[in-house]
């Protein structure tokens, strides 16, 4: 079967998924099995990636991944002929299998549009939440004189291009322009000279017939609706299905073996950033919460958000621990990594240090000095990819407003940032640095100090970077993926209760009194201070806020709040150290507190337990 | 597992080495199947569709876009020089036309009735492939390009800056732990491929760029003074493009760090030869590290054993293997694999990881993560 499409299921009759991930690097393989009428992961297995010579077929890693599992889970899953056994019988095969990839460098596109804020963005946030790289945005505004453009795009080897421009029925000579731009650049695809370039058209739909007539036979041109049909309206879905259609058959289907991969899953394989974007989207949809996730790899940083039913993804490349950390080091600067460090270090041997972790990305911290500095890096990759995600997930720009007297003293105009920390419910990380911290009070404080959650946010890492397999089981079956996402999937952290105010030296932030099962405290925190409080998984608690003025709970300045708070592996954390947060100037002052914070949090304990 | 697989750098006295050498857009190949070539030799060549120029030929005559084609003075795959005329407004009453000239010369590609713009092609642009490795042409891709095969010296460095160059190899250190200063740099360097031991000092670099020199290879060098050479912060390990004025390769890593000793042996072995590097590093899925090839001469015998010798040891972390320590607090240190034990140990930052323990050439022994270690191939 070429699985374009679901496969028509009867989810009562599942009982046994299998899921892979053929990443980079690893191919993961998970089985989700129903247990006593409940979906639960139970083992998962992993083997290298085979998309390179010499195997060059990628079924090769998602067989041998399996058969890990089935070893593990005693179960037969492959056959004689080295496929994947369907349907279960017994504890032989399973009833479907579902997959995501991100091998060979993932979906890499190009995107163009009229203008960079409106159609542009509005084709950069379709391509994004398809999964996609975007390796380069051409646009009428974009400060390139049309040469440069045409040069740059005869540079890229992307995987595919949109094109986007112009309200339906509105101007369409600037969209046909951008089309005569690409046209003669003649693009060349990523993967083999065999193929002619995919090109989705998503603009104007009146100037359809000009674009169809700009481009030759060199290129395979789609049409889909417009992605923004007019001003005050994005439609992204049809640009995004269109891109994960071509993904399959043309930019997969020339990867090693994905013919075969293809024709093994019985949905469509997705993009891996496109299926956690969509777990992400799910869980926010049925639980009703904002949420946000972050994924920070070696090479990029991938951050998804969900804020009132918007979803939105970004990818910072060049922002990643291994392979980018020298691009971290050289966007951020040496002094504000060094904020995060309370041991004393030489800068020269720190940077020759970032560049050799660079040169040589598979290495590991051996030793605390190295761990700490490494925590501090991604503390900064995490803030720059959060604050590229902000400002790109934004309301429509361009949008006309209505004003009223009551607006007379509000700034506020078209184009703010969705995101909204004071909204944000559930903050999920995962990633190396985040997953395999030698503690999970580490994993939290990277979190905390670096997205700075404001009011009452649940924190929760991603166990085994599961979430790509329940964003694809997710299409076929909801509530599997639901109910393995909540159980097997997360890892709670706890709750991190802090306000937004400026922090000032010296004086009361705010009063709290706690009271659950197991707890029944009160206190007073003061500027600066962190608190941690052990609240164990699966237990919850009341927390009553009194701020002082000039601090804001989410009730307005210096109103009460109350909170039930969720415990977790690292318990309840109070924060009043301001938001945003500053560094106190005076330097001594400074590690004073720094070293407090990391000894309150207890996060490079002795004994290094888990 | 007693095994595992974890890469390192290539250091082969002698190896039958091929470079794979293809056009990026098709084209013709100048060579045949057995023939021998000299490593500057041209192989292969095609021609690039010219740069592209838009001028907005409405714009510039004031007229609709959709009266453009009626004003051109040109057709489409019509050539035109700089200066030709191109258009004509058909004016008032016959009366203010408006004219518009080429600015540069190439060929019309199109004229378009709905943005007014023509589309100017200029003249192809050639691309040479040279051979790159002195040797025998075992292969060649139709329109593509070609399999250079011979015997070399062959050795890795780990991250190079610049493209490829070719020289004759030429010692400006003598032991493999003096630091490369500018005062060892002269004239007679010219051209050649300057060798030193440890660290790259900034100054010895833009003397070894004043002198001509075609590359310079070291153990280190400084982070800073990369940053100065380059003018910027070099973000990710993706190089090959920079114009600096000579190719760099650093064979260990960044800071006070001697050459191995082997490969400076080697190098010396090979003081005189002529030999082409290629500082192109790309560390990304799919790696690319800069290297040095040295062809042997003819007259030398082939030493079949040191082919099977370096087949059986590559790749696979086991006992007795010579291994280089790539991060602190042991960066740079040698030494062999002793021990590996099976169960993951705690390491001093708290993680938990599979560990090996190396044995250095110091007599002294120090146990480090199994992902800290690289091979020493070849």
């Amino acid at each position: 079967m070429n699985s374009t499409t679901v496969k028509q299921l009867d989810p009562v009759q599942l009982n046994v998924i299998l899921a892979t991930d053929c990443g980079s690097t690893t191919t993961k393989a998970i089985l989700i099995e129903k247990i006593n009428g409940e979906y639960r992961q139970t083992f998962r297995g992993e083997a290298p990636t085979t998309v390179e010579e010499p195997a060059a077929d990628v079924t090769v890693g998602v067989v041998n991944a399996v058969t890990e599992v089935g070893e593990l889970a005693g179960r037969k899953l492959i056959d004689e002929n080295g496929e994947i056994i369907r349907p279960a019988k017994g504890n032989t095969g399973c009833d479907i299998y579902i997959s995501t990839s991100s091998a060979g460098g993932g979906l890499q596109m190009m995107v163009a549009g009229v203008v960079r804020e409106m159609s542009a963005a509005s084709a950069k946030r379709a391509a994004l939440g398809a999964g996609a790289i975007v390796m380069d945005t051409i646009c009428s505004n974009d400060k390139r004189l049309p040469h440069e453009q045409i040069q740059r795009i005869r540079e890229l080897r992307p995987d595919m291009i949109l094109l986007a421009g112009g309200t339906d029925g509105g101007t369409q000579k600037h969209v046909v322009e951008l089309a005569e731009l690409i046209a003669p650049a003649k693009p060349q695809p990523r993967f083999g000279g065999t193929y002619k370039m995919p090109i989705i058209y998503a603009g104007n739909q009146e100037a359809t017939e000009f674009v169809e007539e700009a481009f030759d036979d060199d290129v395979k041109l789609s049409t889909v609706a417009n992605v923004r049909p007019i001003l005050e309206r994005e439609n992204l879905a049809p640009a995004r299905d269109a891109i994960h259609d071509l993904f399959l058959e043309h930019v997969m289907a020339h990867a090693p073996g994905y013919n075969k991969l293809i024709s093994w899953a019985d949905a469509p394989i997705m993009p891996t950033p496109g299926a956690v974007g969509n777990i992400l989207q799910t869980i926010a949809e049925r639980q009703g919460i904002n949420a946000l996730g972050v994924d920070i790899g070696g090479a990029t940083t991938d951050v998804f958000s969900v804020f009132d039913g918007t979803f939105n993804r970004t990818v910072s490349a060049n922002l990643g621990l291994s392979y980018s950390i020298s691009n971290v080091c050289a966007s951020a600067t040496l002094p504000m990594i060094l904020r995060w460090v309370h041991l004393d270090m030489d800068p020269r041997e720190l940077q020759n240090h970032i560049k050799n972790k660079m040169i040589r990305p598979t290495t590991i911290p051996q030793t605390r000095e190295a761990l700490v500095f490494e925590q501090a890096v991604a503390r900064e990759a995490l803030r720059l990819a959060y604050i590229q995600h902000k400002e790109f997930a934004t309301t429509l720009k361009g949008v006309q407003q209505q004003r009223t007297v009551g607006d007379t003293f509000s700034q506020n105009t078209s184009g703010q940032s969705i995101v909204d920390n004071m909204k944000l419910n559930l903050l999920v990380g995962s990633g190396g640095v985040l997953s395999h911290a030698p503690n999970m009070n580490q994993t939290a404080a990277m979190m905390i100090d670096a997205f700075e959650p404001e009011g009452m946010t649940v924190l929760a890492k991603d166990s085994i970077f599961m979430m790509p397999h329940l964003g694809v089981l997710a299409q076929v079956h909801p509530q599997a993926a639901l109910q393995v996402f909540e159980r097997d999937c997360l890892i709670y952290l706890g709750t991190c209760i802090a306000p937004r105010g400026f922090y000032r030296s010296g004086k009361t932030c705010f009063k709290y009194h706690i009271s659950g099962n197991s707890l029944n405290q009160s206190g007073e925190m003061l500027c600066g201070q962190m608190k941690r409080i052990p609240l164990g998984f699966e237990e919850w608690a009341k927390v009553i806020v009194e701020p002082k003025r000039g601090y804001d709970f989410g009730a307005g300045s210096g109103k009460r709040k109350e909170f039930k708070v969720r415990g977790g592996t690292v318990g309840l954390i109070l924060d009043a150290r301001g938001r945003p947060l500053m560094v106190p100037a005076d330097e001594n002052n400074y590690l004073a507190e720094l070293t407090s914070w990391v000894q309150e949090l207890d996060l490079f304990p002795e004994n290094h337990s888990k | 597992m007693a095994k595992a697989y974890s890469p390192g750098l290539q250091i082969s006295q002698r190896v039958l080495h091929s470079s794979r050498r293809i056009l990026p857009i098709p084209g013709d190949v100048l060579v045949k199947v057995g023939e021998t070539v000299s490593a500057q030799q041209i192989v292969a060549q095609t021609f690039m569709p010219g740069d592209v120029t838009p001028i907005n030929v409405a714009n510039q005559i004031s007229v609709a876009p959709a009266e453009v084609p009626d004003c051109m003075l040109v057709s489409v795959g019509e050539e035109i020089q700089a200066g030709d005329l191109l258009a004509r407004s058909k004016g008032i009453f016959g009366f203010f036309k408006a004219e518009m000239t080429a600015k540069t010369s190439g060929t019309i590609e199109s004229i378009s009735h709905v943005t007014g713009q023509v589309i100017l092609r200029g003249d192809p642009l050639p691309i040479q492939v040279r051979a790159y490795q002195s040797g025998t042409i075992k292969e060649v891709i139709p329109q593509q390009g070609v399999v250079i095969e011979s015997e070399v010296t062959f050795l890795q460095g780990i991250l190079g800056i610049g493209g490829e160059a070719y020289g004759k190899i030429q010692f400006a250190c003598q032991k493999e732990d003096e630091p490369l200063v500018d005062s060892q740099l002269n004239e007679s360097m010219r051209g050649n491929i300057v060798i030193g031991g440890a660290r790259m000092t900034g100054k010895a670099v833009k003397r070894g760029i004043e002198i001509g020199v075609a590359a310079i290879i070291s153990g280190g060098m400084d982070d800073e003074d990369l940053k100065e050479i380059l003018g910027y912060d070099l973000g990710v390990a993706v190089t090959g493009s920079e114009h600096i004025g000579t190719t760099l390769i650093i064979t260990e890593g960044f800071g006070d760090i001697a050459m191995a000793a082997r490969t400076f042996r080697l190098l010396k072995e090979r003081e005189g030869a002529e030999a082409a590097v290629n500082g192109t590093t790309q560390i990304r899925a799919g790696v690319l590290r800069p290297e040095i090839v040295i062809p042997l001469d003819k007259n030398s015998q082939a030493d079949a054993e040191s082919h099977l010798k370096q087949e059986n040891a590559l790749g696979v972390l086991e006992v007795g293997v010579p291994v280089r320590i790539i991060r602190d607090p042991y960066f740079g240190l040698l030494g062999q694999v002793g021990d590996m034990p099976t169960e993951l140990q705690t390491l001093e930052s708290g993680s938990e990881s599979r560990v090996l323990e190396v044995a250095l050439d110091s007599g002294e022994t120090v146990v480090v993560p199994r992902a800290n270690v690289e091979l020493i191939e070849g």
